[in-house]
């Protein structure tokens, strides 16, 4: 089960340190993580995405809110929400014919091709997990040379996920 | 208010946290704080060794319930605290440690005796601190103790750069203290207490099973009047030990691996398991899935993260115990378990705790009965880790909580001496007894010199069987008695395989614990038969200052009963041939 998770902490020296030691020491898998500042300087935003049954997920959800940095943890499960990642692919393009049938599998998921060098192209993409996979998987055959992906996004809709 | 040195400022604090005591040891990074320790009216006691700093801190804590303070260096002042702190952590004994460190602008440039301690002791403290700013000191310490001492008690660490100990401002100790991302719950859910209290009302064959929250939160009273209330019976964990009196027929005493026959046997019979701040430890639950398999399970507890961590809880209740177990006892009836309290009675009365009485030998738990006895069970004991500990808990009836101080959790060899020491400074009209193994003891004996030089009345009784008894234990019943590097005795030119230690032909042991305990001019006795037990005990306790009595007790006593590592509860070992 893949579950998102927004974690609120203080914005202080060593508060990543904290959760991901709290990962590894606890034997919990992170499939994603991003971290930035938020609108209120003093707090930043940790969202992580975590694999796991839902005793694991309780765990961990009880084991962020114990450290004394964390302000709010919210498990996007039961709540509406966003979801966007983006993606930057390197994909192998050798000749024209690649080339085109790339940027027309790449028009089918909207991603955009930002750079076009003589053996290969790069395609960005943003949505949410499963229009990221989509257009990896359509786009394996052609040759896939280098990924990066920025770590999921995530807000509510609404008010369910504001600090108290 | 004026202006102070960031040194002033940390001892100032210290002082407006009404801290009786600090333990510790100086250093290069910390010499400010050192300087400023020596104009002051704060009560500083220099130890042999940064770890014995860290475990008098601690025993001074889980004695008084007054947060434990030790000081020490940058470094290896620093990481020598680390099995300190991590075995407050585990038992969740509330200390503050400040550390020296080096100035800000060295650090990350591996600098003489520079450690990442924050980084070090992030998973075993529950909170710690880099102060980056001198103007910060104040406002950090103040939450140090804060966080130690509320919720879930814990030790936090306080680094404190020596840059920071010499910078200058303006000193206000804040009144208040206000962290967002910190608010422990104490308060249960009263819906569900009264979930937990319906549950209760309709059980057949309850049990209380009570641990170190019941401590820390002083909720024995509390316990005692709803066990009575509804005719439930009680067991305890290691750190719970006279938390519950053990003369009650509800006592069932200590549960889990060396517990005994009624309360494990109550465990798995029971319909309804209350968990009091307890934490369904390893060594409590046995294999997990044979676990009280008919019980529905309450969990009372502070902590949230401890609620089905390893055991599937049916009805939570997030609160500190006797908040929750106040509000439990107007909701809880009075009745009788008649039926179940007989068999109690009869499980009881099938397998007490029980060694060779009929022999003359001097055997270890003898001895602690008679401590037992003699000091009343008013004294407070203090362990080390193995086979005496177990003992200890067993035999010594404790009369009320915070009289048997142990490391439970981490299990930490050469806790008990300096823990000791520390317990003595916050209880100077107590009796201190400090019960080792000679392998334990080893550990942190340089401490006695700590004792002495402070006219600090602490007895030591090392229960010497020249083995790491326990290891020598689990090495006969599990590995087909291969004594591998667990003999104390052995010497170069001993047989390689010897399996049978006789104290008439192995080595003379080392070190001579009574010519060792002459040489800081303490009284030592050794004992090597039974008959001598009594008197020495009683000499002991009428001499003013340290004591060190070496019990030459049984080599190959083994504690029973037991349950073999990763068993059910089920699989009580009563007797080794029987």
């Amino acid at each position: 089960m893949r579950h998102t998770l927004s974690v609120l902490v203080e914005n202080n020296s060593g508060v990543l340190a904290r959760i991901s030691a709290l990962f590894a020491a606890r034997g919990f898998n992170i499939a994603s993580l991003s971290v930035n500042e938020t609108e209120e300087p003093a707090i930043s935003r940790i969202t992580i995405v975590v694999k796991g049954n839902e005793s694991i997920l309780e765990q961990v959800t009880k084991q962020l809110n114990k450290l004394v940095d964390v302000i709010k943890v919210t498990d996007f499960k039961d709540i509406g929400y966003i979801e966007r990642e983006l993606a930057l692919i390197k994909i192998t393009a050798v000749n024209k014919t690649s080339r085109d049938e790339i940027i027309r599998v790449a028009g089918v998921f909207r991603a955009r091709i930002i750079d076009i060098s003589p053996d290969s192209v790069i395609a960005e993409i943003s949505g949410d997990e499963s229009r990221l996979s989509a257009f990896m998987k359509a786009i394996l055959p052609y040759g896939v040379k280098e990924t990066c992906k920025t770590g999921v996004s995530v807000l509510c809709r609404g008010n369910a996920g504001k600090i108290k | 208010m004026g202006k102070k040195t960031g040194a002033q400022i940390l001892i100032e604090s210290l002082l407006k946290e009404n801290v009786e005591v600090v333990f510790g040891l100086p250093g290069g990074q910390a010499l400010p704080i050192f300087d400023a320790i020596h104009g002051s009216e704060l009560n500083f006691i220099l130890t042999r060794h940064e770890q014995a700093a860290s475990h008098m801190a601690d025993g001074y804590a889980r004695s008084t319930g007054k947060p434990g303070v030790c000081i020490v260096t940058s470094g290896p002042g620093a990481t020598n605290i680390v099995t300190g702190l991590a075995t407050a952590y585990m038992d969740s004994a509330p200390m503050v440690a400040i550390s020296g460190q080096v100035a800000t602008d060295v650090i990350g440039q591996d600098a003489f005796q520079e450690a990442d301690t924050i980084g070090i002791t992030r998973p075993v403290t529950k909170h710690n601190f880099l102060v980056k700013d001198v103007k910060d000191l104040a406002r950090i310490i103040k939450e140090a103790f804060y966080i130690a001492t509320t919720g879930r008690p814990g030790p936090v660490l306080v680094d404190v750069p020596v840059d920071v100990q010499r910078s200058v401002c303006e000193f206000v100790y804040p009144e208040k203290v206000e962290i967002r991302s910190y608010k422990p719950n104490y308060n249960g859910h009263i819906g569900q207490i009264k979930k937990a209290a319906e549950v209760i009302n309709r059980s057949e064959r309850p049990v209380f099973y009570i641990g170190t929250g019941v401590v820390v939160s002083n909720a024995q009273d509390e316990i005692l009047e709803l066990s009575k209330k509804a005719d439930i019976p009680v067991t305890n964990t290691l750190l719970a030990v006279g938390a519950y009196p053990f003369d009650s027929k509800l006592s069932l005493g200590m549960l889990g691996m060396h517990g005994t026959y009624c309360a494990n046997k109550c465990i798995q019979s029971a319909d309804v398991i209350i968990a009091v701040g307890a934490r369904f430890d390893d060594r409590c639950t046995g294999k997990i899935c044979d676990f009280a398999r008919k019980a529905k399970i309450i969990h009372i507890d502070i902590d949230p993260t401890a609620i089905s961590k390893i055991v599937d809880v049916d009805i939570p209740v997030v609160g500190d115990a006797k908040t929750v177990l106040k509000e439990m006892l107007g909701l809880v009836n009075t009745k009788e378990h008649k039926d179940w309290i007989k068999t109690v009675g009869v499980w009881k009365e099938e397998h007490p705790l029980s060694y060779d009485t009929n022999d003359n030998k001097l055997h270890p738990q003898y001895v602690i009965e008679k401590i037992s006895d003699l000091t009343k069970g008013e004294a407070i004991i203090t362990t080390e880790v193995g086979q005496h500990q177990m003992w200890s808990a067993q035999y010594y009836k404790a009369k009320y909580s915070r009289l048997f101080l142990s490391s439970g959790g981490l299990g930490t060899m050469g806790f008990g001496y300096p823990a000791a020491i520390g317990a003595k400074f916050g209880n100077p009209n107590k009796e201190v007894i400090a019960i080792a193994g000679d392998g334990s003891f080893q550990m942190n004996m340089q401490e006695m010199a700590v004792a002495v030089l402070n006219n600090i009345d602490v007895k030591v009784i090392i229960l010497n069987n020249q083995y790491l008894g326990n290891v020598r234990q689990w090495q006969e019943m599990f590995y087909s008695k291969r004594y591998s590097h667990s003999c104390l005795a052995k010497r170069k030119e001993c047989p390689k395989w010897c399996n049978t230690p006789n104290r008439a032909v192995c080595p003379v042991y080392i070190p001579d614990f009574v010519k060792w305990a002459e040489s800081y001019g303490v009284l030592g006795i050794r004992v090597t038969d039974k008959k001598d037990v009594e008197l020495a005990l009683k000499k002991m306790l009428e001499t003013k200052g340290s004591v060190v009595i070496d019990m030459w007790v049984e080599i190959e006593e083994n504690i029973f009963p037991m349950i073999p590592a990763g068993a059910s509860l089920d699989d009580m070992i009563i007797r080794m041939n029987g």
